[in-house]
């Protein structure tokens, strides 16, 4: 079954969002142009448009993220859109209620959309696949799998500043390997057909045949970063810093923090992409982080352009059509 | 024979009476895209204001949402000057049903409070479903339940009365 | 009860034979082929023209669930199941719950199989405590309760001096020792093959080396305490190799592979199908038909099922949150006669898989059919096509990762010491 099936319409249009993977450059375009015309809507005195007045959109979070979990809610409230936020926590001693009864019963509340994060790849497509027919899932992130918006935020904020990805180098540094984040960007940026992928980190924090998934591998990070017009910076999980992945979190700064001195490697103008939150001295400099090069808090403003326009587009998809309107 | 360009200069020479008549001096043009932009554009050298017209987009306004989905083509609203307080003339080519006008009414407020609001529009035909009237208008039609109006342009605009497949 | 089946092709791999021939059974055994025994007057003839007749099946490794889940299958529904499928013998791993680690469980196992009558159960004893891996199971009581080998299931015995005792141990009482090849850590919350497909969908891989690794350690204790060891369920192209070069060299160690593995790569995980969860994992096109090779050449002795009958809840979930197995035993047939389809081995060979190669690795007297021996029979209908789907699994589980395939082979009559213990009514 390819991706696209659960996710498309017979049509090909979005009827869920749930990974970069199996998607037209069309679809990502729409979604980045969408985006774009509701990024005007914050700047305004009344920043809510009324798309979605009357739906209810579930932000249904198994995995704890306060701050992923606020950007879905502003994009829902400023589309109009009623919210609910239902935090289940999956820790083994909570158990009882099966993922499929959760479901039923918040579907149940005759509700709309679903932004689900779990930390278990494929729980969105999953739930996906058994949700009512009407009620439309957004991955807010499954596991190692996917981070769809997060993707399209990133390429919402590239282009912005460098237009057409086609001669665009890209490295992506860091924790790949646990990194849902990173896949969706690989898969994001090959779609728009830009020039290079890298990824940079070490092999302990790599997937096995990492070049299948349309990259070019780097374990040095002066060879990863020479000539790249977008550093993309991932997050590494304060529990992997030391151990049996990586000796400390001070040897992975030496090789893999990003500094004033190894961004001067890349291109001029290169600029510096985060997801946040950034562990200071471990991923990242405050020189870089808090420097001209780094864009990171734009990501955050298109975060929310970007899922409003994945929602718009998703539930306008489902639209039943009946007349026309004059 | 409709002849969109001669209907431009009959809407201005009586946007321009109404508009003495209230005492406004100062308008601020917002053209409905696309159509009514269009015709904005040629209200705002007739009347040989200043600046550019207004644009707005109704996508995420429309009460049809649930039933046509969002208009891929959505582009921003493009409102060049601060609403507050200013005598807005909102500009479309058709008015029909009143829904678009209902639409960029409520955008219109989203972005700030005018002190007033006049509707102009190229044509006015029938079919009314919301209290809405045009305050200046070109023309009157009154067209079958199978017909409409259509606009091309913008240059040269061409006016059109075609019937739905 | 004397039966004669009629005109059917006897294939019996153990004797080389493979011709159309007539077989007699009287009192439990073979008493006569081709010719009619003296004195021989069949109660029951049954027609076997255009079918094959062969030895019943002896499946290496396949759970009943019972004791201890049998809201997935029992000993009655899963050997029902097994007789359906001409298997007639299956070796059950110590898993169970309670674990098979003293006499009261296996005799608890043989009295339900018993009851039940449709196939022969065999119990694997635990190697070690409760499958703990640090205190040695009493293998021999386990042994004298009728266990015909020991194993630590799919559990790890991490410590290796406690495993070089084991095996020790176990070769003290000619014991062979069953192994399921799996590093620990290199498997820890493992989800599938550690390539292309889990770096894709962000799976949590296992190495091949978690098989190769457990292996090399194995084989390294195993010449020096010279114990038969099994390898059960297979997976990669480099563990074939590695037990291929330690029978070379004279180790007396074996290996089965999974019928599924022979078939299937991590390819078919599709989108995150939970039917395809299965541990070892799917692996590579590589593994695949290095696998496939050792069942031709003999380097793998058995083909097993490795049934793990499910309630559907259990496939139910996100992949990493779905119990790993699959239902298994309505596939053995099909999937096996499949590999003659593509050119793998020959029919007597694929046969021979199923019957005389595992009985011999267990060390027991099944699996052929000569004069004398007992009549454990299956009658397939090799033309005739089956789809797997709910409505034909014989099985209680249908969790399969072969939904909707249609496979040929379907069997017809099954027979458990002379005795008719499945019969099918063809269209």
């Amino acid at each position: 079954m390819t991706p696209a099936m659960i996710q498309l319409s017979a049509d090909g249009r979005l009827q869920h969002f749930l990974t970069i993977e199996g998607l037209q450059r069309k679809h990502l375009i729409e979604i980045l142009d969408t985006a774009e015309t509701l990024s005007g809507v914050a700047e305004r005195r009344v920043k809510k448009v009324p798309t979605l007045h009357g739906k209810t959109v579930v932000n249904l979070f198994f995995e704890n993220s306060t701050r992923t979990r606020t950007t879905f809610e502003l994009a829902a409230k400023r589309l109009s859109a009623d919210v609910l936020n239902v935090n289940i926590a999956t820790s083994s001693t909570n158990k009882g209620e099966t993922l499929l009864d959760t479901i039923r019963n918040i579907e149940a509340m005759q509700v709309d959309m679903f932004v689900v994060r779990h930390a278990v790849s494929g729980a969105a497509e999953f739930i996906a696949r058994h949700v009512a027919p009407h009620i439309a899932v957004l991955n807010a992130g499954d596991g190692r799998h996917a981070h769809p918006t997060q993707a399209m935020l990133d390429m919402m904020t590239i282009r912005r500043h460098k237009g057409e990805f086609a001669n665009l180098r890209v490295a992506i540094v860091g924790d790949v390997l646990h990194s849902r984040v990173a896949r969706s960007n690989i898969h994001a940026l090959n779609v728009l057909g830009t020039g290079e992928v890298r990824i940079v980190g070490p092999k302990t924090l790599l997937p096995a045949d990492a070049e299948g998934l349309g990259v070019h591998v780097y374990h040095d990070l002066a060879h990863g970063l020479r000539d790249v017009d977008v550093v993309i910076m991932l997050r590494l999980q304060r529990e992997r810093m030391s151990g049996a992945l990586l000796p400390s979190a001070a040897e992975y700064f030496q090789q893999y923090g990003l500094t004033e001195e190894r961004l001067a490697l890349a291109a001029p103008d290169a600029i510096v992409l985060h997801p946040g939150p950034i562990n200071r001295g471990v991923e990242m400099d405050s020189a870089v982080v808090d420097g001209p090069r780094a864009v990171i808090l734009e990501q955050v403003t298109n975060g929310i352009a970007v899922r409003m326009a994945v929602m718009s587009i998703v539930l306008g998809n489902r639209a039943h059509p009946q007349e026309d309107f004059a | 024979m409709l002849d969109p360009e001669q209907l431009s200069s009959t809407l201005a020479e009586r946007l321009r009476v109404l508009l003495a008549s209230r005492g406004i001096t100062a308008p601020a043009l917002i053209g409905i895209r696309s159509g009514g932009a269009w015709i904005a554009a040629r209200l705002q050298a007739a009347l040989d204001l200043p600046g550019e017209p207004g644009t707005l987009d109704i996508s995420f306004y429309r009460d049809d949402f649930s039933r046509v989905g969002l208009d891929p083509q959505v582009r921003p609203s493009q409102i060049p000057f601060d609403i507050d307080a200013r005598d807005i003339v909102l500009v479309d080519d058709v008015l029909h049903t009143g829904r678009t006008i209902r639409a960029a009414l409520n955008e219109i407020f989203d972005y700030g409070r005018p002190r007033s609001v006049v509707l102009a529009v190229l044509v006015e035909r029938d079919g009314r479903e919301l209290p809405v009237q045009a305050d200046v208008a070109a023309t009157r039609l009154t067209l079958g339940a199978d017909e409409y109006v259509r606009l091309d342009g913008p240059n040269p605009l061409s006016l059109t009365i075609q019937k739905r497949p | 009860m004397r039966i004669s089946l009629r005109n059917g092709r006897l294939i019996d791999p153990a004797h080389g034979i493979d011709t159309v021939t007539d077989l007699h059974l009287a009192d439990g055994h073979v008493v006569g082929i081709g010719k009619t025994p003296d004195g021989f007057s069949a109660e029951r003839v049954i027609d076997a023209s255009e079918h094959i007749v062969c030895p019943g099946f002896v499946d290496l490794c396949a759970r009943l669930r019972e004791p201890g889940a049998e809201h997935k299958g029992t000993i009655a529904s899963e050997t029902r199941a097994a007789a359906a499928n001409g298997i007639t013998t299956v070796v059950v791993p110590p898993d169970t719950d309670p674990v098979i680690d003293e006499s009261a469980v296996v005799e608890l196992i043989r009295r339900q199989a018993g009851a039940a009558g449709f196939a022969r159960v065999l119990t694997l004893g635990a190697l070690t405590r409760g499958l703990g891996g640090e205190i040695l199971a009493e293998m021999a009581a386990l042994k004298e309760a009728g266990c015909v080998g020991v194993s630590n299931a799919q559990v790890a015995v991490p410590n290796s001096l406690v495993m070089k005792r084991a095996l020790e141990y176990a070769a003290s009482h000619e014991l062979t020792v069953h192994l399921q090849a799996m590093d620990p850590w290199l498997s820890a919350s493992g989800q599938a093959h550690d390539g292309q497909v889990a770096a894709r969908l962000g799976l949590v891989g296992i190495p091949v080396a978690a098989e190769t690794a457990a292996i090399g350690r194995e084989l390294a204790l195993i010449e020096e305490t010279r114990t038969h060891v099994h390898f059960g369920r297979l997976s990669s192209a480099r563990a074939v190799a590695m037990i291929a070069r330690a029978r070379e060299r004279g180790l007396p160690v074996s290996c089965d592979v999974a019928a599924h593995q022979l078939h299937l790569t991590e390819i078919d995980l599709g989108r995150f199908d939970s039917e395809a969860h299965l541990l070892p994992p799917l692996r590579t096109m590589r593994d695949r038909d290095a696998l496939r090779r050792g069942v031709a050449s003999g380097v793998i002795g058995a083909i097993c099922s490795d049934h793990q009958p499910h309630q559907a809840d259990a496939k139910l979930d996100p992949f990493g949150m779905t119990e790993p197995g699959a239902s298994a035993l309505d596939t053995l047939l099909g999937l096996t006669l499949k590999l003659v389809d593509e050119d793998v081995c020959d029919l007597v060979t694929a046969i021979e898989r199923l019957t005389a190669g595992p009985a011999r690795l267990l060390g027991i007297d099944a699996g052929h059919l000569g004069i004398g021996a007992v009549a454990d029979v299956c009658v397939f209908n090799p033309q005739a096509y089956r789809i797997i789907d709910a409505g034909s699994m014989a099985s209680r589980g249908h969790n399969t990762p072969f939904f909707g395939w249609e496979l040929r082979g379907v069997v017809c009559h099954t027979l458990l010491a002379g005795c008719p213990v499945y019969h099918h009514d063809e269209l």
